[in-house]
């Protein structure tokens, strides 16, 4: 009889490997997506938890209760849909601002010299190596009315008195470009190095001059780059809280802001969850739509 | 293959506008910061001829190619197309293309466009640029891959397509820079001969840059050697091979067989020399004119013309005796390496035109021998 190989059963080493960060993804990302979305479809109920179950067990009988009238109230009320697409427009203008600030950044660093590069690189990077919300506070500290810039502007004559700065969309906007500009900055960079300068000489012999060769070999081959670098600052930010919390003002209505006060002013966590199922479902499907065209078009 | 080379080079003694100059080198130096990369190289390139810088990795020939095409430009001297110097064009305005080693073809773009990217630059309508394209992808034989992108063609299809686009804007003066050097051993011989097919179709005028010497004799109808940025002959590639004028040219194309001797006799019709490393003196049928004083002189003898027999060789001189040291079968040849009676090993191809001769094998003892006209004198 033959012996039994178990090594032909049990999964082979590389599964085992690839098992690790898919755990890691089932415990810390899926299952607690689950448990807000079962809180979403809940009541409110006061006490610990400040919700009503969803299973319960009567008189022999299983009860599931599960109630959409979160999602119906987040509908109705236009708060939650200003707050929405108030958040997607902010994080799509702050995208673009990266882009366009970030692309040329990225450009002249993968052309710097290469002992350049790495120094240059550092200096990206080098702010984040304090807290994120430090620095935050320290742009209160530059756009107050008695701030660094005001008072400057003062001093030089500019303005006779100090120009609201703090507590508008100016300041969040200020404030999310800052924080998200490496975001932008490394992907486009990633990319942009490893572009083969022979397709810029042929190009040239070809006639091209160096403005053609930009926007017909450069640019176009940074597509993914550019879709990298967007996606890492569009998702944070439509969801950012700190920077509108501390920077923004009354008229700044984000997602994250509300969601906050939903959970914690509140205390109504099934809306709150709705949100945050919701906000997640916002952001996903584009992704998804956009993994799949993404798909169609290299497997051609 | 050579016979390519051959007929092509017929054709253009006969016509008269063969010998006119196309592109100019003049004097030209190029210094990376320190380095001395090409070396007061002085060239003239004729209309419609293909030829080929051939030389080491690090010999200057591709910084001299890359400066014809405008990449680089020369510390000193002056590059001329048509007699109009070019030395500071930028490489957009010149009407030379390359074909680049990589290909550097376009990936986000399919064959077509590829093709039709420098033709937009001329800004030429749609309908010239269409028309264009297609016969290109004619030319090269790839009309049926014009919607494919370079990442979906084989590296022989991708050759054709930066050759078809270098070729598209009807350039005067066409650049290859190493064009055979992706390709495998198989495939460079069939595409060599096809490349040459195509640029005597369109009638281009080529300088092709190439490590590979069968490559540049097959291909060029006149090949300059360089080495430490320097041109060091400049010929068809019989004068290239046949009379080398230096060590350096003698050793770097094909295999030699030299000799250090001393001039014992210099007539008008004959010279010999003298050697320690053979039995016989060296008798050559012609004197070296330009009656140097130096006597030390060295003599070149290819091994497929030095011949190798059993029987002692008739006469006084060209020949000595030797062992078999060893022999490599190559198929087509064998190469037999020859131990002369002081140390010194030749080399001595035969030809194996019998499927099983009877051939001296390893120690036997041998006579190696050769004819007054097949060798040549070098200066030392």
């Amino acid at each position: 009889m033959k012996k039994l190989d178990l090594t032909r059963i049990l999964p082979g080493g590389r599964r085992w490997v690839i098992a690790g960060p898919y755990l890691w993804l089932l415990v810390f990302f899926f299952m607690p997506f689950v448990m807000v979305a079962k809180i979403s479809v809940s009541e409110t109920f006061l006490g610990i938890p400040p919700y009503t179950a969803m299973f319960e067990w009567l008189d022999q009988t299983l009860n599931i209760r599960m109630t959409f009238s979160n999602y119906a109230w987040l509908l109705s009320d236009d708060l939650y849909i200003r707050a929405y697409w108030n958040s997607i427009k902010i994080a799509f203008n702050a995208t673009v601002f990266c882009l366009l600030l970030g692309y040329p950044m990225a450009y002249a660093i993968a052309k710097a010299p290469s002992h350049l590069q790495t120094t240059w690189l550092l200096l990206v990077l080098l702010p984040s190596w304090t807290s994120f919300l430090i620095r935050v506070y320290a742009w209160m500290g530059l756009l107050g009315n008695n701030g660094v810039f005001n008072n400057f502007m003062i001093w030089i004559g500019l303005i006779d008195s100090p120009i609201q700065m703090l507590n508008t969309n100016f300041a969040v906007y200020i404030g999310v470009v800052y924080s998200y500009l490496p975001f932008m900055v490394l992907p486009l960079y990633a990319n942009l190095v490893k572009h083969d300068n022979a397709l810029l000489e042929a190009a040239s012999d070809l006639g091209a001059r160096k403005v053609t060769s930009f926007f017909r070999i450069t640019l176009p081959l940074s597509v993914n780059g550019i879709i990298a670098g967007s996606m890492l600052v569009f998702i944070p930010v439509v969801g950012e809280y700190v920077i509108p919390e501390l920077l923004g003002g009354a008229e700044t209505l984000m997602i994250g802001k509300v969601l906050w006060q939903e959970f914690f002013n509140n205390r109504d966590w099934p809306v709150a969850s709705a949100l945050a199922v919701l906000m997640i479902l916002l952001l996903i499907i584009p992704i998804m739509l956009f993994h799949r065209y993404q798909n169609k078009e290299s497997g051609l | 293959m050579a016979l390519a080379a051959g007929a092509r080079r017929q054709q253009h003694e006969a016509s008269a506008e063969a010998k006119k100059t196309l592109l100019s080198i003049e004097k030209v130096t190029k210094y990376f910061d320190e380095d001395l990369a090409v070396d007061n190289v002085t060239l003239e390139v004729r209309q419609g001829e293909i030829f080929a810088l051939l030389g080491a990795s690090g010999s200057g020939k591709s910084t001299l190619l890359r400066m014809m095409a405008g990449f680089e430009n020369p510390t000193e001297g002056r590059i001329l197309l048509e007699g109009e110097d070019i030395t500071h064009q930028p490489p957009y305005q010149r009407q030379i293309n390359m074909m680049f080693q990589s290909y550097a073809l376009f990936p986000h773009m399919t064959v077509e466009q590829n093709l039709a990217f420098g033709l937009k630059q001329e800004k030429l309508s749609k309908d010239v640029i269409i028309d264009r394209v297609q016969r290109m992808l004619k030319l090269v034989h790839m009309e049926k891959y014009a919607r494919r992108k370079p990442h979906q063609l084989s590296g022989g299809q991708k050759q054709r397509v930066a050759l078809a686009r270098s070729l598209a804007k009807q350039p005067k003066l066409l650049l290859l820079d190493e064009p055979m050097g992706a390709l495998d051993k198989k495939l460079r011989t069939e595409m060599q001969l096809e490349v040459v097919d195509i640029l005597e179709n369109v009638g281009v005028t080529c300088v092709m840059v190439t490590h590979d010497q069968e490559e540049a004799m097959t291909m060029a109808d006149r090949i300059a050697i360089m080495d430490q940025g320097f041109i060091q002959q400049v010929g068809s590639p019989v004068d290239i091979y046949e009379s080398p004028n230096s060590r350096m040219v003698a050793e770097f194309i094909g295999s030699v067989n030299l000799f250090d001797g001393q001039i014992i006799d210099d007539q008008e019709d004959h010279m010999t020399l003298h050697t320690d490393d053979l039995d016989a003196d060296i008798y050559i049928g012609h004197g070296v004119t330009s009656g140097v004083d130096e006597r030390s002189m060295l003599f070149a003898l290819r091994p497929e013309k030095t011949l190798m027999t059993r029987e002692k060789p008739d006469g006084d001189y060209n020949w000595s005796s030797g062992i078999v040291h060893d022999i490599a079968y190559l198929g087509g040849h064998t190469v037999y390496y020859v131990r002369l009676p002081q140390g010194k090993i030749v080399q001595c191809f035969l030809a194996n035109v019998e499927r099983r001769a009877d051939r001296p094998t390893w120690d036997d003892p041998v006579y190696v021998h050769w004819a007054s006209d097949s060798g040549v004198v070098l200066r030392s």
